[in-house]
């Protein structure tokens, strides 16, 4: 293939455009900040060049002046990762059950079905998440319901934990793994499950050597799609995790609003897109390894 | 000859359809034997292949496989396997892994397995393509993987969906050989289905001709071409010519027929079986092109002005316009001379052993 340059160039113009001004100039603006002093009453001031940031992420100083190890905000990057991970392993498994359930309907009723899924996103995030806080409070929905059944007696107490948390979480990204990892079952040829079941495979192992592996590009496409954006969740931490259990990016959001150091939230958000970019890389190597020795 | 499939009375209508897939279909398919079912498209024969292996269920009737009956049996417990028209070749599998997902399923032991697609290498002549994957095959080849696939378990009847349909002329005719080869190896019963009776023809050990559902005939090769049992066999299969008639006289099972197309002339031909034709029922006399022969004018039983003649090497197809117009086609061995007859008036003969009578 060889086409001409210029077209090329045109095509992806808009788009190299849209990531310059909007991507790179923000990330290398941030990266100057981060590397600023802070001034007392939020911004920096400009000009004074200090590592400060980045110390602040592993050492703390005391008032006297010493160094010491601080655990503290690797801790809430633990949190952060466990908490993605738990929701990307939670929504994978509501995902794949009722993907697969979806391609056994008629195009007519997968159709309906696709649109429910995508039904949540013509509200607000927030307004879903404050739905949630109702469902999830002491005597709200789910202790009434449960109490009215009578499952339990005093109330679950979930609101403003990881638990609450993880299931806003799971509930916000959900469509995310649905979508991919539907189009990627769909997509699979009907007649490789009728060859696998001619060739004596039940039900389970049709699908975990024929229609899992096959579907897995899709799935893991979804697993990014939740992942990625789930490590820097901000609204369903702090609403239904109370902000007691913060996640990165609520550790973020304060540094810019109430704890005042522009610097510091800037290094914190560029170790994360740091973290996430070399997880990204990682896993393609190991994606191309796979491939290469399957 | 023992059975492997006993299909006896299936019908089959698919929802939506008033029309029947399967409309009454008995038949017996016995072992070792390589058996098509063949028919046009939307005749039923991919239907039944698809019962046999489990994929559709009969509405009425059943299906017994080394007389078992099968009811509602899923395709993975049923002793059959099959290859599918597209190969259906698993794609994130290597050629290795592919020919040993059935073992595998069985729970052979490894060393089992590792002989087994070592053999089922060396028998479809797969040797140095055993860790490329479907992709990187050419049709030819993922048509042998296929093959080797569906045949690694022993399965007790092999089950081919036209399997030969997307390869080009010259590797379908190869494939035929190997085909016929492995059955033969193999012993195995190859259940085949196709809509080319030339491939049928060649391959077969016996034939089904379908239409809309139902069998029209079941025979040997030979007796499908020599002694079609209807009009729709005898149009369906190989070349043939059809000459109106009226049935002049009957005698034992044999008659005495007078040709519609000879204008003036009175022709008779005598017929060695006459099908139950009634004295003056109107009648078509089925005859194949390379029974009719050549004769000396004052001597032939027909006449006609050769147009054209179409030479093939082998042989010499001639186009004959008979007195109405009718046209005789007539195949002759490549050997005779073909401008002597072009656009002359020739004489043709053929013997009542050749033809075949049909009420209309």
């Amino acid at each position: 293939m060889n086409p001409p340059r210029a077209r090329d160039l045109a095509l992806t113009a808009p788009a190299l455009l849209y990531l310059t001004v909007f991507m790179i100039i923000p990330l290398l603006l941030m990266l100057y900040v981060s590397m600023l002093e802070r001034a007392p009453f939020g911004g920096v001031i400009w000009g004074d060049h200090t590592g400060v940031a980045y110390q602040k992420l592993l050492f703390e100083r005391d008032l006297a002046g010493n160094l010491s190890f601080n655990g503290d905000y690797i801790a809430i990057f633990a949190r952060s990762f466990r908490l993605a991970a738990i929701t990307t392993v939670l929504t994978l498994v509501i995902s794949i059950p009722t993907a697969l359930y979806m391609t056994t309907l008629s195009r007519r009723r997968a159709a309906f079905v696709l649109f429910l899924v995508t039904v949540p996103f013509w509200t607000n995030l927030l307004v879903r998440n404050f739905a949630w806080i109702l469902i999830l409070r002491n005597g709200g929905t789910l202790d009434q319901g449960l109490q009215w059944l009578g499952l339990t007696r005093e109330s679950l107490d979930i609101l403003y934990t990881p638990l609450a948390t993880g299931i806003g979480l799971t509930y916000s990204f959900l469509p995310f793994m649905i979508l991919p990892t539907y189009v990627a079952l769909e997509r699979i040829d009907k007649r490789l499950i009728e060859a696998a079941f001619d060739l004596g495979a039940d039900r389970w192992r049709v699908l975990s050597r024929v229609v899992l592996p096959l579907a897995m590009p899709g799935i893991l496409a979804g697993a990014i799609l939740v992942f990625v954006p789930c490590l820097g969740a901000y609204v369903s931490p702090e609403l239904l995790g109370g902000g007691k259990s913060l996640m990165i990016g609520n550790l973020v959001q304060a540094q810019f609003g109430a704890s005042r150091n522009w610097p510091f939230g800037a290094a914190l958000a560029l170790v994360l897109v740091a973290v996430l970019m070399l997880a990204l890389l990682l896993w393609r190597f190991l994606q191309r390894r796979m491939v290469r020795t399957a | 000859m023992e059975t492997a499939i006993a299909i006896s009375g299936v019908r089959k209508t698919f929802r939506g359809s008033s029309l029947a897939a399967l409309d009454g279909v008995s038949l017996n398919i016995l072992k070792n034997e390589f058996f098509t079912l063949l028919g046009p498209s939307g005749c039923g024969k991919t239907t039944l292949l698809r019962m046999i292996a489990g994929f559709e269920n009969p509405d009425e009737g059943g299906i017994a496989i080394d007389g078992i009956v099968m009811g509602s049996t899923p395709p993975n417990l049923r002793p059959v396997n099959t290859v599918f028209q597209s190969y259906a070749l698993f794609p994130h599998m290597s050629v290795t892994q592919n020919i040993a997902f059935a073992l595998e399923m069985l729970g052979r032991p490894r060393d089992a397995i590792r002989r087994r697609v070592a053999e089922m290498i060396r028998l479809l002549r797969l040797e140095g393509l055993s860790e490329r994957t479907p992709a990187q095959l050419s049709g030819g080849q993922q048509q042998r993987v296929a093959l080797g696939r569906a045949l690694a378990p022993e399965p007790k009847v092999l089950l081919l969906d036209e399997p030969l349909s997307a390869l080009d002329l010259k590797l379908r005719k190869e494939m035929q050989i190997e085909l016929k080869r492995l059955q033969m190896a193999t012993g195995i019963t190859f259940v085949f289905v196709t809509h080319d009776q030339e491939e049928a023809l060649r391959m077969s050990d016996r034939i089904a001709v379908m239409r809309d559902g139902k069998l029209m005939q079941v025979g040997r090769s030979t007796e499908i071409y020599e002694r079609p049992a209807n009009l729709f066999v005898a149009e369906f299969i190989g070349d043939a010519n059809f000459l109106p008639a009226v049935c002049v006289e009957r005698n034992g099972v044999g008659g005495r027929f007078r040709l519609s197309c000879c204008g003036e002339a009175v022709v008779e031909l005598i017929v060695a079986d006459a099908n139950n034709i009634a004295t003056g029922a109107k009648a078509v006399l089925v005859v194949r092109p390379e029974r009719v022969s050549l004769a000396p004018l004052q001597s032939a039983l027909l006449h006609g002005e050769v147009p054209e003649a179409i030479y093939s090497g082998s042989d010499l197809m001639l186009h004959a316009r008979l007195v109405d117009g009718t046209l005789l086609r007539v195949r002759l061995s490549g050997a005779v001379d073909v401008p002597e007859l072009v656009g002359r008036n020739a004489g043709f003969a053929m013997t009542g052993e050749a033809v075949r009578a049909f009420a209309v």
